[in-house]
């Protein structure tokens, strides 16, 4: 019993790391329907950042986690910066040359982390020191409980945020009709900018919930974890914020589900069959509808 | 007084010179047509005035404001309203939010409920589906969306492309008693259309493009007793 609900604790504060991540995905696809291959690498950026910021709260005297904030704005500096510079060139060149500077745009990256930060990993200070918390016998970690309230609220703050505000329905319409969106006084290119701005953003709280359970920065920590969460995304149903969110979740409970009563050494090659044969049976993943392609 | 004038426009797309020395005016208050063959060219000028397409020479202005030199998305706050060719809804958007698109630029919330209301008074078709994706809508409904989108900017000038495209003798009839209707609460109109028949009968005056070039213009009760026009566009 103990071990069953350690696991789902376990899970979810995986699955809620993925889900942030794939928030990022889903995001930036929803708005400009490009998938941004270099997101995981925001990640690493943002890993690196509290390694550097984190001991610089704790010297100030202030809380750790603080350091996300650093965190956040050098993400949303670094998104902003691929976005002028790489993708917005290439835009209306076609899916195909979006995807391959992506995928060039996250080797530069780590790339240029390896020149900076060189190839040993860091390991980025205890960022929450909060006591275990002892529910039916089973030890929880409350700051598995803090990451997973945080996937949540930002899934809520952002479904909210597209839904409702004006500048939420503006991203919304950009990919919709972008002639119809001109004409209505929507600054197109401002809309992007911004969106790949949110979705680095969300990239440095993610780093903060993975450096707090895995605390180590490496220049290639963004490739799996971005590959991870693009197919938590897909799942959920790419493009879909509450998919993104259920995506990653299913993801990090399969994996933790299956490394402690399956078999350890196989959790990723069975999650993912897994994963196969759900897009097999429904394609647009779990939450998408089935639209075809707009052109 | 001259609201919007065009003089010596040309268009190209590449090596295809699409408008020539196009001249045209539209005074404050007047309903101005243009009509003309598929492919004369017609959408290309309204494309021009609102900067969706750039042009090689000539001048747009409106009220003294050179429009060449205006992004597209600064247009609608010049008081100028583009219904596009194609209704160019938000399809996966409900209709109540595409109206609130149509009024992107106003910030008072008061006064976008209020002309929310205004667009729901005229056509209540829309009211009865405001929850609706405007994409699941028919064309007759996707038309008055596009209007009534437009009308959330309260515009001075309203460019209409082809309203009456793809919809049955009926829908055309109440679309355009909707433009003569627009036009008598005194927006200027200038409209596009290739039924012309139907646009010169509400117009003060109208232009005749042809392959690009102004090729007729006058009063429009003339040029509806003119026999060319009558012979090229009105099949008698």
């Amino acid at each position: 019993m103990s071990l069953l609900i350690q696991s789902i604790v376990n899970g979810l504060n995986q699955g809620a790391v993925y889900a942030l991540v794939a928030l990022g995905y889903t995001m930036v696809y929803g708005i400009i329907r490009m998938i941004n291959f270099a997101h995981g690498d925001f990640i690493m950026v943002g890993s690196y950042t509290l390694f550097y910021t984190v001991p610089l709260m704790v010297l100030a005297g202030m809380p750790a986690w603080m350091a996300v904030i650093l965190a956040i704005i050098v993400c949303i500096g670094v998104g902003i910066a691929v976005e002028q510079i790489a993708y917005k060139p290439v835009r209306g060149a076609g899916s195909m040359t979006a995807l391959i500077t992506a995928l060039a745009m996250s080797l530069l990256l780590e790339n240029l982390a390896l020149v900076l930060f060189g190839a040993n990993p860091k390991s980025v200070p205890a960022i929450f020191n909060l006591p275990m918390i002892e529910f039916l016998g089973a030890k929880i970690q409350s700051k598995y409980l803090i990451t997973l309230a945080i996937g949540v609220i930002m899934m809520l703050a952002l479904q909210v945020f597209i839904k409702k505000t004006r500048i939420g329905k503006a991203m919304r319409a950009v990919p919709q009709d972008k002639q119809a969106a001109t004409l209505s006084g929507i600054k197109v290119d401002r809309i992007i900018t911004l969106t790949f701005a949110i979705g680095s953003g969300l990239a440095g709280v993610a780093a903060l919930m993975y450096c707090s359970t895995y605390p180590r920065a490496t220049t290639e920590m963004g490739t799996m974890l971005g590959l991870k969460a693009f197919i938590a995304a897909v799942l959920g149903g790419i493009g879909i914020i509450p998919g993104a969110m259920i995506g990653g979740l299913i993801v990090g409970l399969l994996e933790i589900f299956i490394k402690v009563y399956i078999a350890p050494g196989w959790y990723e090659a069975i999650t993912y069959m897994i994963l196969i044969v759900v897009l097999l049976v429904k394609p647009t993943g779990l939450l998408g509808k089935n639209i075809g392609e707009k052109v | 007084m001259e609201m919007l004038k065009i003089s010596d426009l040309n268009v190209s797309y590449g090596a295809i010179h699409a408008i020539h020395d196009v001249a045209m005016s539209v005074h404050k208050g007047e309903l101005v047509s243009l009509i003309g063959a598929n492919g004369a060219g017609k959408t290309t000028i309204l494309h021009t005035i609102t900067g969706l397409c750039k042009a090689t020479s000539g001048s747009v202005v409106l009220n003294e404001i050179n429009l060449l030199k205006t992004d597209a998305s600064d247009i609608i706050k010049l008081g100028m309203a583009h219904v596009p060719e194609g209704r160019h809804v938000f399809p996966e958007m409900t209709v109540e939010e595409n109206l609130e698109m149509g009024a992107y630029c106003v910030k008072e919330k008061n006064l976008i409920a209020e002309r929310i209301e205004d667009v729901y008074h005229r056509f209540p078709r829309l009211k009865e589906r405001f929850r609706q994706a405007a994409g699941t809508l028919s064309g007759g409904e996707q038309q008055m969306l596009a209007v009534g989108r437009a009308l959330m900017s309260a515009p001075s000038i309203l460019l209409m492309d082809e309203p009456s495209m793809g919809l049955s003798p009926i829908l055309v009839e109440q679309i355009f008693d909707i433009i003569k209707e627009v036009h008598e609460q005194g927006i200027t109109v200038l409209l596009v259309e290739q039924n012309a028949r139907m646009a010169l009968s509400i117009s003060d005056r109208a232009y005749v493009l042809e392959v690009g070039r102004i090729s007729m213009s006058g009063q429009a009760k003339d040029l509806l007793q003119d026999d060319r026009v009558r012979k090229a566009y009105l099949g008698q």
